[in-house]
């Protein structure tokens, strides 16, 4: 019982960092229908920004004084790193080819992809970078056997912090409506003076974003960052995208909580060496059984 | 041309200050927390210096400038090209099939054949790609796991049995197949991108079960010591007999490489321009109206995926028997992205294209040796790049629509 609340506490960690990288996903796929290959790398970039600022910080002498200051501060600049890097990505590769077929736009992302991948491997080298263990150190323990360490804590409330930010922003703003009016129909909301432009490199900007406060966690919880990172969770948060139903942002987030769940307990209790593929069969069985995912409703047959 | 210019420049300031706060971070912060400024401006210099450059002869070009220059050139390639298409093709094919039977002879170097082999491995295998992508219209990201099928099944097949390569071709092919039809089947209902995404799961599966069955295959440490190809020579000694000898010689096994390659070839054009190959095209341009026609679109996509498995599998088994050794690491999903570059870049379902592809992709690799670890970051690049400005890739296809779907 207690390796179960134990496996429990860590799904919930990874689930929530899954969910934070399949939101991304699934707000570029509801506004312009394409897959974001590249959205792995933004989250690999994120880990790479976060530790090398969090290097200059301990290199300036504030992470001993005020380390969660660092942490938040680095927080912030990565994600707008990240936001930056997105909105590059999508006017060069993606925006010239709106008009294009989906083959090509698919293409261009998976080259895309590989090309930030390589570019990080030559500007940092290939090995392991490693994070500060600091954050990661005490917490609390329970019966001696259940132990939550101050990380863990830390990523649930950010977690919880950016997924309900972003649900207010995206039901109860402006610029949400503007972001819903643009996925379901991009004629009609630029007839009311919506910038589609403008609305995509948003939504690249703001999923790119949280990928990169999943990156930070993510180096953070395991110890390290890799150029190539980015290529197998950014499939397992596509899974949990695709099996909330892809377009659908509450869906990505339980869908996300699900495949940590599925990733973490399989690991325990069937194998650990097939971990990676339980997330991938979830992937094949929701697309072929109910390609429209748990909360999925707005996808008609020509996008399945 | 200053017009052109004026056109142009502000854009191009913007897209190259964003270049430099992104490159900055990345490049400009040391591990240790120091920050370096020389590094990053080094090389923002020098992606400014050949953006200006680019961006001149944009505007030079546009303003008519280059008139002098563009205007013979051009008319020295059109001049070229109707010369080459006044040539029958007979000629190109016997001048083609010359080269390459007795490439051996001209060039006699070990590390030369090397490179033939891989180019010929690569044609397969981008023409067995062609068959899913290219025909039928799927983007197949997975491809490389039937490669893998294809090149344990004979690695197993002679380790455990002893069964010779000739025997475990067909064997490899069919597995290949199977593979591609049980991958094939649950992805049929999907389109695009999902189906896009689903193959690069299979793909990784299958590495991934390669990497842990250690019992069947051996893990990462891979499989050793496998059998090169033999042939039966007729031999008169003490009578006449059939004696089987291993082609060891890697001359002789670049003439394996190359029959398969003109044995995939043949096979594939033969596939393009019949029923099947029309059906295909049919699908890929628009799948109801194909549907709507009498094209059984389950059946026929099914049959893509274990068409091009085959020729996947059979460049595997002859991966392996040349390699004499197999392992995962082979089979990664870069692989995958580097035969999909070969079709993208040679023009998708153009046969010429994808030969002219894997050919120019491999040779550059050799070439560019030194610069191994920029491999991958000019590939993904001249991906992205060839989208832009030539979708359909260096010889395009003769007939290639766009599908009716997507106009909207």
């Amino acid at each position: 019982m207690e390796v179960f609340i134990q496996q429990l506490i860590n799904a919930l960690t990874l689930g929530g960092l899954y969910a934070l990288i399949a939101l991304g996903y699934t707000m570029v796929y509801g506004v312009i229908q394409l897959i974001n290959f590249a959205h792995g790398e933004f989250f690999a970039a994120g880990g790479y920004i976060g530790v090398l600022l969090l290097g200059v910080m301990a290199n300036m002498g504030y992470m001993e004084t005020h380390p969660w200051l660092c942490l938040s501060a680095s927080l912030l600049l990565t994600m707008l790193y990240c936001a930056f890097l997105a909105m590059g990505v999508e006017r060069v590769a993606y925006k010239p080819l709106r008009k294009q077929t989906r083959l090509a736009a698919l293409i261009s992302a998976l080259g895309m992809s590989i090309f930030l991948s390589n570019g990080m491997m030559l500007a940092r080298g290939p090995l392991d970078q490693p994070y500060p263990l600091q954050y990661s150190s005490g917490g609390f323990e329970f019966g001696g056997l259940i132990t939550i360490n101050n990380l863990q804590i830390v990523i649930w409330v950010l977690t919880a912090t950016l997924l309900i930010g972003l649900n207010l922003l995206v039901f109860k703003t402006r610029i949400g409506m503007a972001m819903r009016a643009t996925a379901q129909d991009k004629v009609m909301s630029s007839l009311v003076a919506i910038s589609s432009n403008r609305i995509i490199a948003l939504t690249f900007a703001i999923g790119a974003g949280l990928a990169a406060a999943a990156g930070i966690m993510v180096g953070l919880y395991y110890g390290s960052v890799r150029y190539d990172m980015g290529f197998v969770p950014g499939i397992k948060a596509f899974a949990a995208a695709v099996l909330g139903g892809i377009g659908n942002i509450t869906g990505a987030m339980i869908g996300g909580l699900i495949i940590g769940a599925v990733e973490v307990f399989g690991a325990a209790y069937i194998s650990g060496e097939y971990k990676d593929v339980f997330a991938f069969i979830i992937l094949i069985a929701v697309l072929y059984f109910k390609p429209t995912g748990i909360m999925g409703e707005n996808i008609d047959d020509t996008r399945v | 041309m200053i017009q052109e210019f004026k056109k142009i420049w502000k854009p191009g300031v913007i897209g190259l200050l964003w270049f430099l706060v992104l490159l900055w971070p990345m490049t400009g912060i040391n591990s240790d927390g120091t920050l370096s400024f020389a590094k990053p401006f080094e090389i923002w210099l020098g992606v400014v210096a050949a953006a200006v450059v680019v961006m001149v002869l944009y505007s030079a070009n546009k303003g008519g400038v280059l008139e002098p220059i563009t205007g013979p050139a051009g008319a020295l390639r059109d001049r070229t090209l109707t010369r080459a298409r006044q040539l029958p093709l007979w000629v190109w094919i016997g001048l083609i099939c010359g080269v390459a039977l007795f490439y051996p002879a001209i060039f006699s170097s070990r590390p030369a054949h090397d490179l033939a082999i891989n180019v010929l491995i690569y044609i397969s295998l981008g023409l067995g790609l062609n068959v899913v992508i290219g025909l039928a219209g799927m983007l197949d990201l997975g491809y490389i796991a039937f490669y893998g099928v294809g090149a344990y099944c004979y690695a197993l097949l002679n380790i455990h049995f002893g069964i010779g390569f000739w025997t475990a071709l067909p064997a490899s092919a069919l597995f290949a197949a199977i593979a591609g039809c049980i991958i094939g089947y649950p992805t049929l209902r999907m389109r695009g991108d999902y189906l896009a995404i689903v193959t690069l799961a299979f793909g990784e599966i299958v590495r991934l079960i390669l990497n842990n069955w250690m019992q069947l295959t051996n893990g990462p440490n891979g499989i050793l010591g496998i059998k090169p190809p033999g042939i039966f020579v007729p031999s008169f000694e003490g009578g006449f007999s059939l004696e089987y000898i291993y082609l060891k010689k890697l001359y002789l096994l670049y003439y394996v490489a190359l029959l398969l390659a003109v044995f995939t070839m043949i096979c594939v054009y033969r596939l393009n321009y019949s029923r099947i190959g029309r059906a295909w095209e049919a699908i890929r341009e628009d799948e109801t109206a194909a549907e709507l026609m009498g094209v059984n679109t389950f059946l026929l996509k099914l049959l893509a995926y274990a068409m091009g498995a085959v020729f996947a599998g059979m460049a595997g088994a002859f991966f392996s028997a040349r390699m004499k050794f197999v392992s995962p690491e082979s089979f990664t999903f870069l692989e995958s992205a580097m035969v999909l570059c070969m079709v993208v870049l040679g023009g998708m379902a153009s046969i010429p294209g994808i030969i002219l592809g894997a050919t120019v992709l491999v040779v550059m690799q050799e070439w560019f040796r030194e610069f191994e670890t920029y491999r991958m970051f000019v590939f993904g690049g001249a991906m992205v790049v060839m989208m832009l400005f030539r979708p359909a890739g260096l010889i395009p296809a003769k007939r290639m629509g766009r599908r009716s779907e997507e106009e909207d």
